[in-house]
């Protein structure tokens, strides 16, 4: 049968050692569209939707500092609360993607490895410096996001290898993803925004989604506002600082005019989603002066 | 084209042998054209209608996305299993009572979602059941009466769970 | 009256008014229904199509060899194969069943194959060998009537230049005039169940074909035709529909299975994906158009003109009646002493337009509602006021000249939805926001917004077109059964039919024989919102000849006169009540009526657009309540209010869904739907990207009243009700945008960069 249905890590690993071409399965919900139409045949398959190891989530260590994310949880998964509670921005991101039936097979790892512009989780990952495990049979190795998504539906996978954990830090601080489609729902991003807020860090970090062929950071915008931000009292920056902040993040954004929108228009969002964003984490009043 | 060997599927209880499969057929696909079950539709076969959502361990799914031979070993319920004429559940008493049904080639895939939803949250409010259904796409009721069919269920199930 | 105690009555038969339940109902909740996509049979191959992906190209030459020689492949067919007529169309033959030398939209069919399996059918197509020479594609309508014919019939479809009343009444410097340029993007149908179904060839040279239709003897002609086959030997059965709203009133794979199916001696089924789906049936018509409303200070209509230009795409399917429909609905349902209106549908690259819901008036309707509203503000005057203070009444003439014979409760619509109080609020939850589930916008980032709309078209066909519907009714053992070919595409005429011969018959038990083309005449098409009045009709007819005959008999026998018998469940009772007869034995032989149902005889327009060319009106209006984001452009619409003339409600829960699932198809035209095309090539042809409101799009609807006013000469005074609601909604959606915004929007569907950014701001230049 050319479907191995892997129970472990090390079967799948093997099994795709075994068949170089072998196409990894996870949830199908970007695979199975391009067989369906008829641009993807399928030899070797090997799902990889029963390893046990691959769902779910812990913490690492006992600093409990970092989060590792196993690569087949479900975007159902990841909205759930528990997990909401510690990354609040990919829970969020993970309720935007397609359909309650899609968010119930699509996975994170399985997200990353398509590699789309408007990959929903791809801006969180960005803006929290998710590093991406890959196993296969000879080893292991990590790679930070921005090495790992290399292009448009492009990623760093060799033959062979695995995506197995994404690994993000849990920050103590406000996150927020915004997602602009033309429909309430199961709508395909025309653009996204993640912020995330590393209040003793004293930082914020900014990516954008489906305005650039990989998932950008707004990396002028940040350090604008980690020099002015009040982060004690989380109070609102102003006026000033939240145009420029804004400014700098739709400069950051490198759009093109397709079927969804124009170019115009999502830079556009990505200003309006930036202001939004800045403004939801730091909401505080502005401390009195003394 | 390749040729797979046979496998099994476990659909509504039953074991159910699959010959012939060629590489890369749906578990929609196969439902439909090898099994003889054809209550699951066939909309747009990229997950964006949901007419084809049957239960795969539980959860409802796109059968359409699911490669059927990597559905072995998981229990798929599909609408056939739900319930026949003469035993309706009370989902599908709900969608014909509510004026639910038009030409009914989403109610399959909407009768699987709003049974699923109903298992999780017995009474849930109006904007839980519109994204629970908002992966379910209906042309010609423009939802009102499906909306309303849930409710019905929704009061059914509870007027049954109470003793 | 007389009043006959007839006793509670105890049987569950349908009737009129009532809630019925659909005989359909149980097999489409339990899986068991067969829709066309659904057919199977043991030695089925599977068809597929090659379609041109140019726009306009010329075919140098076509190899199929290499597909034929592909393992599993049976047949492989093009142009050549055709037998008969080498093109089709519903009211021009313009259409080929497969291109020959020259194609003219992208998605024209150029080659059909059967295989034994989907894949090896779509590895036939991909070895297929076209030696395609693209030529420039004519994609810019307004370019159309002087560029060099594409078609051997011409660019122009059809060009109607209505003139109605004094054409200088403008010529007066006291009026209050208004402009505006107008555009409505191309909207798809976008029906679940994709176009599909199978032929099986007889023994005898003949085929059957079980397909999804809106109208099954049009099919079988056109069908005969391109096979030259007699009639009798095309016999079409409708097999299970999934939604239509008028994509399914042209062929698409019908001649293709059949050829396939007669070539190969084996049953060939073909089902369309979602993609092909797009390019394998007619759309609404892109329009542009151009509007000048002249008024007195007071607010009284003087004069309205308008040049109207359609996209028809490459073939003419039925824009020729589009543009009718256009252009007399063009000044909407108000009192307009002097009319010009240019109506023009022309021939291009891009994909054909044809029949769906709203059939012209949807276009032009959000065209004079935008104008009004632009009216009234103007002359300062509150809109809703305005269009009362215009509102056609039973007894005024239409732009046509025809006199409103029935009746047509246009103030009632606009004054019971307008006042109809909102239930609408604000919401807590970031969901319930414009943005949805992208949680964009916060509560201070919302304007709301609130207008009406209202607008009314014909019911049924026009122009002298010699409409009807056959029906049969045969009484047997106190069972009727109803033969008719009308198309059930969901709307429910399967129910309606068994409540109307309940009713007339009083009978409890009443079979709906398959729909199909040997056993009974045409039933016309299920479009027009013409099956209740023209198919409700027939079987209303037939079953009452039926019952005439059996008073007759039961009079002549008992001597009782027929004025004092009545049927009532199952029943023949004497009003007097000395005689009661059971139905079940009174038919041990079969009583049976075939009667053809027309309506009344309409006439053609003239060379001014003039003319009772009209059966019957239908007026709806619709009160939306919107909220926006302006800065990112999103919109969501919060609630909708209809008001509809419906002559008489039938079945309130059918009714209730068509109100809903036509302002569904009005909220996706307004703000989301279109087919986006770009230089003739069709930019969004999936669920992906040609996107339909969902549940958490669709607002509640409030039905603030359904306006019963029995309709002379409509079987039970009913009017159809499937189109109504698909043309006002639209109009209030776009104008509750305008109102929260402030900005003129003249194009729909209106996209967030159209809110945001400025973009589409059409300038008021005349459409010549």
């Amino acid at each position: 049968m050319p479907v191995t249905i892997a129970t472990s890590i090390d079967e799948a690993c093997a099994s795709l050692a075994a068949h170089p071409d072998a196409l990894v399965l996870a949830g199908g919900t970007d695979l199975m569209v391009e067989v369906n139409r008829g641009v993807r045949t399928i030899g070797h398959v090997v799902a990889v939707d029963r390893i046990p190891e691959l769902r779910g989530w812990s913490l690492e260590g006992d600093r409990a500092d970092v989060l590792r994310l196993g690569a087949g949880t479900t975007c159902t998964d990841l909205a759930e609360p528990a997990l909401a509670s510690l990354v609040p921005a990919l829970a969020q991101a993970a309720r935007t993607v397609g359909s309650p039936q899609i968010r119930n097979t699509a996975t994170l790892g399985g997200n990353l490895a398509t590699a789309s512009p408007a990959g929903d989780t791809l801006p969180v990952l960005a803006a929290l410096d998710a590093e991406i495990e890959l196993q296969s049979a000879g080893g292991a190795r990590r790679l930070p996001l921005d090495e790992f998504v290399t292009g448009v539906k492009a990623n760093a996978l060799i033959p062979g290898e695995l995506i197995t954990v994404i690994r993000v830090p849990v920050l103590e601080g406000p996150q927020e993803f915004l997602k602009v489609g033309t429909r309430n729902a199961m709508v395909i991003a025309v653009t996204s925004l993640a912020l995330v807020v590393d209040r003793p860090g004293r930082n914020v970090r900014i990516a954008l989604g489906s305005v650039a062929p990989v998932p950008l950071r707004a990396v002028e915008a940040e350090v604008l506002v980690a020099e002015r931000l009040d982060f004690e009292n989380m109070a609102s920056p102003d006026s000033d600082l939240v145009d420029r902040f804004a400014d700098l993040v739709a400069d950051a954004a490198r759009p093109i005019d397709d079927h969804r929108s124009s170019a115009a228009y999502r830079r556009h969002a990505v200003r309006v989603l930036a202001r939004r964003a800045i403004l939801r984490a730091f909401p505080g009043s502005a401390p009195v002066p003394a | 084209m390749t040729s797979v060997d046979g496998f099994s599927l476990s659909i509504n209880g039953h074991n159910r042998s699959v010959v012939d499969a060629v590489a890369g057929e749906s578990l929609l696909f196969v439902l439909r054209e090898r099994l003889g079950l054809a209550g699951s539709k066939n909309a747009c076969e990229e997950g964006e209608c949901g007419s084809c959502t049957v239960r795969l361990d539980g959860e409802t799914v796109c059968s359409c996305l699911v490669l059927a031979e990597a559905a072995a070993g998981r229990e798929v319920v599909t609408i056939e299993g739900l319930g026949s004429e003469g035993d309706l559940s009370d989902v599908q008493q709900a969608f014909l009572d509510a004026g639910a049904v038009q030409c009914g080639f989403c109610t399959p895939g909407l009768l699987m979602a709003v049974d699923a939803l109903l298992d999780d949250d017995s009474k849930p409010d109006d904007l839980t059941v519109r994204e629970a259904i908002s992966g379910n796409l209906c042309r010609c009721t423009g939802y009102g009466r499906i909306l309303d069919a849930v409710d019905r269920a929704a009061a059914a199930r509870q007027a049954e769970a109470t003793p | 009256m007389t009043v006959v105690e007839t006793g509670a009555r105890t049987s569950v038969g349908p009737r009129i008014g009532e809630n019925a339940p659909r005989p359909d109902g149980v097999p489409k909740v339990t899986g068991g229904f067969a829709f066309s996509s659904d057919l199977h049979h043991d030695r089925m191959l599977w068809g597929a199509t090659l379609r041109s992906p140019h726009p306009a190209a010329r075919i140098g030459g076509l190899d199929t060899s290499p597909a034929l020689a592909i393992d599993g492949v049976h047949a492989v067919l093009t142009h050549e194969d055709v037998p008969g007529s080498p093109t089709f169309g519903l009211e021009h033959c313009d259409q080929p069943v497969l291109a020959g030398d020259v194609v003219r939209y992208e998605g024209e069919p150029v080659a059909v194959v059967a295989a034994d399996h989907p894949d090896t059918a779509r590895r036939a197509l991909a070895a297929i060998v076209v030696d395609w020479q693209p030529t420039e594609p004519l994609v810019d309508p307004a370019l159309a009537e002087t560029a060099d014919p594409i078609h051997p019939d011409g660019n122009v479809i059809r060009r109607i230049h209505l003139r109605h009343g004094d054409q200088s009444a403008a010529d007066r410097d006291d009026l209050v005039s208004v402009e505006g340029t107008y555009e409505v993007g191309m909207q798809d149908q976008a029906f679940l169940g994709p176009e599909s179904g199978m032929a099986v060839p007889d023994d005898d040279g003949g085929v059957d074909l079980y397909v999804a239709t809106q109208w099954l003897h049009v099919d079988r002609d056109q069908v005969a035709a391109c096979l030259d086959l007699p009639h009798e030997k095309v016999r079409l059965t409708l097999a299970g529909v999934g939604g239509a709203f008028g994509a399914r009133e042209d062929l698409s794979l019908h001649v293709h299975l059949c050829l396939l199916a007669l070539r190969t001696g084996r049953p060939v089924k073909m089902s369309y994906g979602r993609e092909e789906s797009f390019h394998g049936h007619v759309h609404r018509h892109p329009a542009r158009m151009w509007y000048r409303h002249h008024a007195t200070t007071d607010g009284d209509l003087v004069r309205v003109e308008a040049h109207l230009l359609l996209d028809g795409g490459a073939y003419a399917s039925s824009s020729s009646a589009v543009i009718a429909n256009a252009t007399c609905f063009a000044a909407g349902p108000y009192m307009v002493p002097s009319v010009e209106i240019e109506g023009v549908v022309v021939r291009t690259d891009n994909p054909p337009c044809g029949a769906m819901r709203g059939f012209g008036a949807v276009q032009t309707c959000f065209a004079h509602e935008a104008q009004m509203d632009r009216l009234a503000a103007a002359l300062n005057m509150d809109p809703v006021a305005l269009r009362l203070r215009n509102a056609l009444e039973p007894g005024d003439r239409l732009a046509t000249g025809q006199v409103i014979a029935g009746t047509l409760p246009v103030a009632e619509v606009i004054r019971a939805c307008a006042g109809h109080p909102s239930a609408a609020l604000g919401s807590d939850e970031p969901m319930a926001r414009p943005g949805g589930a992208g949680r964009t916008a916060d509560a201070q980032h919302v304007v709301r917004g609130e207008a009406v709309a209202v607008g009314f078209k014909n019911l049924m066909f026009s122009e002298g077109f010699d409409d009807s519907s056959a029906a049969r009714c045969v009484l047997h053992h106190g069972v009727a059964t109803i033969t008719c070919a009308c198309a059930e595409v969901g709307q429910g005429f399967v129910t309606l039919a068994r409540q109307i011969a309940g009713e007339v018959l009083g009978v409890d038990e009443v079979v709906l024989a398959p729909v199909e083309t040997t056993s009974i005449g045409s039933a016309g098409s299920t479009s027009a919102s013409r099956q209740t009045w023209m198919s409700g009709g027939a079987v209303q007819l037939a079953c009452e000849t039926v019952r005439r005959e059996l008073l007759a008999a039961v009079s002549a026998t008992h001597g009782v006169s027929i004025d004092d018998l009545v049927l009532v469940d199952g029943r023949i009772v004497s009003l007097a009540g000395d005689l009661d007869l059971s139905l079940e034995e009174l038919t041990v032989e079969r009583v049976e009526a075939e009667v053809v149902h027309r309506h009344a005889p309409t006439s053609p327009l003239d060379g001014d657009g003039q003319g009772d060319a009209h059966v019957s009106f239908a007026v709806s209006a619709h009160r939306a309540i919107v909220d926006v984001d302006p800065d990112l452009g999103l919109v969501k619409v919060v609630e909708l209010t209809t008001a509809q003339d419906v002559g008489r409600v039938l079945h309130p829960l059918q009714a209730l869904g068509q109100l809903e699932g036509g302002a569904a198809q009005g909220v996706g035209l307004a703000v989301m739907e279109e087919v986006q095309v770009t230089n003739g090539r069709i930019r969004n042809a999936s669920f992906t990207d040609y996107l339909i409101p969902t549940a958490l799009d669709m607002p509640p609807l409030e039905v603030a009243a359904l306006i019963e006013q029995p309709e002379p000469g409509a079987p039970f005074g009913a009017k159809g009700i499937g189109e109504p609601p698909s043309i006002s909604s639209t109009a209030a959606v776009a104008a509750a945008v305008r109102d929260a915004t402030g900005l003129a929007l003249p194009r729909v569907p209106i996209r967030p960069s159209d809110i945001c950014l400025g973009d589409n701001a059409l300038t008021a230049e005349v459409i010549a």
